[in-house]
């Protein structure tokens, strides 16, 4: 039994697995797979629940209904010791009183593998930390401790690798640099890394499937693209990147698009980027989708006129623009700046266009504020 | 130099009082450890003499009170650790909300007189108290047996006096571990004891052997509980100490005793802490 479960491999499902404290419920209900062999990321801001979801999958919380498999193996009740399953914890959780040879050689001995050595010594080389053997964990730097974490973890070969906010203490530079590292690594040793964020760049760098969580549930789960360029609820579209969200009513039908009015103005968005339910619907453009032109100038694709811009920030790559509508909503514009063009003034007059293909839309009943209030996350040191 | 004397002005205070009430008397002591009686001079009366044969004399006489100081000491340090050991776990990992309630409950007993909470022990251990007729009725110690006035009733008041001694440094040590280390020693599967052979012990040793030795040191220098709670056969060195010095008026002997077992503890805890330190504490 004890030794099945360690030698569990396989994809990970989560069936209707819920966890609840009290009266809250940080887990409701959620059923997922994780093929073996994905970069999978459980992205959402603190409180989501995906924290306790991975802490659940490790065996450090308990399920409070639903269950666990790793292949063909039920492992909900599986002590962690017990799980073919290492963690690289926020913070990294290093053994401060041992060496950093001891410290990856940890989960080696306890499972009584031989080559101890020789197994440390290649995931040293794999982080390229090598000559850092015999320092205290103390001695390093956030970055080495981070990679140190990671080697700790990955020696062990396990069927699955959690990461929980493994990049939140290091500064934006490292950050990007282990993102990519990560990433090559995941590659290179061929294991299901389940990675927990709140940060949704870091998720859409590394992950190849990305789940996006909301109060405890899954509110939609695909590639990053997919994600991005198709959200099917107002959480999605504004909790990765930013959006806008124009209200409309579904009009007529065109082949593989429909027509939709937006404040009198006639646009069209591909069928399959619809998750309206009925006629009325909320139109989602991502900014940098936006081309402004000046009133009376040729233009392609949807158009929205009568705008006129009411602010304009210069930040190198891109100009942000402000424009306020006929119908009194401000629309976000993103222009790079590799036209030649002179930037657009306060006060210009402008038509706002976008390749029909760009649009989404959702439901006309959401709440076009959900997701984007979200503060940035804290992270608790508890 | 001479610029910065602000760290040297600070430490004034505490050199002037060490050096008033603990080098000063210790030269003192060291003095009359060595002296000997004025032949024909009033009782109290001694003079330098140098003889170190004092120290012999001394040790020979009260082997036993010695041996005795230092296997009670050791007993009670055995039984507070493994009382406080758990007890500090506990408060700092499992409490939640009670943590300073629980901690000030470990330290409310110095609100009450050391001399007095060894009396009460008198009490707990006497005839009249629950715990004699409840042990005799469960048949775990004969209708005959007593435990006041024994060995047992003065390293249980030793080890209830330094209790405190022993939980607060291990609290302080145990307080400081990430409690993600002891999950990731889980998640490297480690099962509980081995965390805690592995992980837990190794991290509070600072506080172990803190707590070892502030319980151990007055332990084994202690006269009041065995004074209190003891009989003539369990006199330890700090009884004989005592009345060598107020009773019999015999101040050599006494300081040369004083010094001897200032010695003993000395070298015991030098050993000590070698051996604790080689596991390299934190």
């Amino acid at each position: 039994m004890v030794k099945a479960s360690i030698e569990a491999r396989g994809d990970l499902r989560l069936t209707r697995l819920t966890k609840t404290y009290g009266d809250f419920t940080a887990v409701d209900d959620l059923s997922l797979t994780i093929p073996k062999g994905s970069f999978f990321a459980l992205l959402g801001p603190s409180g989501c629940g995906k924290t306790t979801t991975l802490r659940m999958i490790a065996g450090l919380e308990e399920p409070t209904a639903g269950s666990i498999h790793l292949g063909e193996t039920d492992i909900t009740t599986t002590k962690p010791y017990q799980r073919p399953i290492n963690t690289v914890f926020q913070n990294y959780a290093l053994f401060p009183h041992l060496t950093i040879f001891e410290n990856i050689a940890f989960g080696l001995r306890r499972r009584g593998q031989k080559d101890v050595k020789e197994a440390v010594e290649k995931v040293l080389n794999l982080v390229e930390l090598p000559h850092l053997a015999q320092r205290k964990p103390t001695q390093l730097s956030g970055g080495q401790q981070q990679r140190i974490a990671l080697a700790r973890a990955i020696v062990n070969r396990p069927a699955l690798l959690l990461l929980d906010e493994p990049l939140g203490a290091l500064d934006l530079k490292l950050r990007r640099q282990m993102q990519i590292e990560l990433k090559w690594i995941q590659k290179e040793v061929g294991l299901t890394f389940v990675h927990v964020t709140h940060d949704q760049e870091e998720a859409m760098t590394m992950a190849d499937t990305i789940a996006v969580m909301n109060e405890g549930q899954i509110e939609q789960m695909g590639s990053p693209a997919d994600l991005y360029d198709n959200p099917e609820t107002a959480y999605v579209a504004n909790f990765l990147g930013q959006s806008n969200l124009i209200k409309g009513t579904i009009s007529g039908n065109d082949g593989d698009s429909l027509i939709v009015d937006l404040y009198g103005q006639k646009i069209s968005l591909p069928k399959n980027r619809s998750h309206a339910i009925d006629n009325s619907t909320y139109a989602g453009i991502r900014p940098e989708k936006f081309r402004i032109s000046l009133l009376n100038t040729e233009t392609r694709g949807n158009v929205l006129t009568g705008g006129h811009i009411e602010d304009v920030s210069y930040i190198g790559v891109s100009t942000q623009y402000q424009v306020e509508m006929p119908w009194g909503q401000e629309l976000m514009v993103f222009e790079q700046n590799d036209d030649g063009v002179a930037p657009f003034n306060k006060g210009d007059a402008v038509n706002i266009s976008w390749e029909p293909t760009f649009t989404f839309a959702l439901r006309g009943d959401e709440d076009v504020t959900a997701g984007s209030q979200i503060e940035p996350e804290v992270l608790d040191e508890e | 130099m001479g610029k910065n004397r602000t760290p040297y002005l600070l430490l004034l205070p505490g050199f002037g009082f060490l050096f008033t009430f603990f080098i000063l008397p210790i030269i003192n002591l060291a003095q009359t450890s060595t002296q000997t009686r004025v032949s024909g001079g009033d009782t109290g009366q001694y003079e330098q003499t140098l003889r170190f044969a004092n120290y012999v004399d001394a040790f020979v006489d009260n082997k036993e009170q010695f041996g005795r100081s230092f296997l009670y000491a050791i007993i009670a340090t055995v039984l507070a650790l493994a009382i406080a050991y758990p007890l500090a776990y506990a408060i700092a990992f499992k409490s939640g909300k009670y943590k300073n309630l629980l901690l000030v409950l470990v330290v409310a007993p110095f609100f009450t007189s050391f001399l007095l909470r060894t009396i009460a022990w008198k009490q707990i251990l006497g005839e009249e108290g629950f715990l004699v007729p409840t042990l005799r009725s469960l048949g775990i110690i004969s209708q005959s047996t007593t435990l006041t006035s024994t060995s047992f009733a003065v390293v249980m008041g030793m080890t209830y006096n330094f209790l405190p001694f022993m939980t607060l440094p291990l609290y302080a040590s145990i307080d400081r571990i990430d409690p993600r280390t002891l999950e990731a020693s889980g998640d490297l599967y480690a099962n509980g004891l081995t965390t805690f052979r592995r992980v837990t012990l190794p991290l509070s040793m600072p506080g172990v052997v803190a707590g070892t030795l502030l319980t151990f040191i007055p332990a084994a220098g202690d006269y009041v509980n065995a004074a209190i709670l003891g009989n003539p056969n369990t006199k330890m060195l700090g009884n004989v100490i005592e009345s060598r010095y107020f009773k019999i008026v015999d101040y050599p002997t006494a300081a040369a005793l004083s010094f001897t077992l200032m010695a003993a503890i000395l070298i015991l805890v030098t050993l000590y802490i070698r051996k604790a330190g080689t596991e390299e504490l934190v």
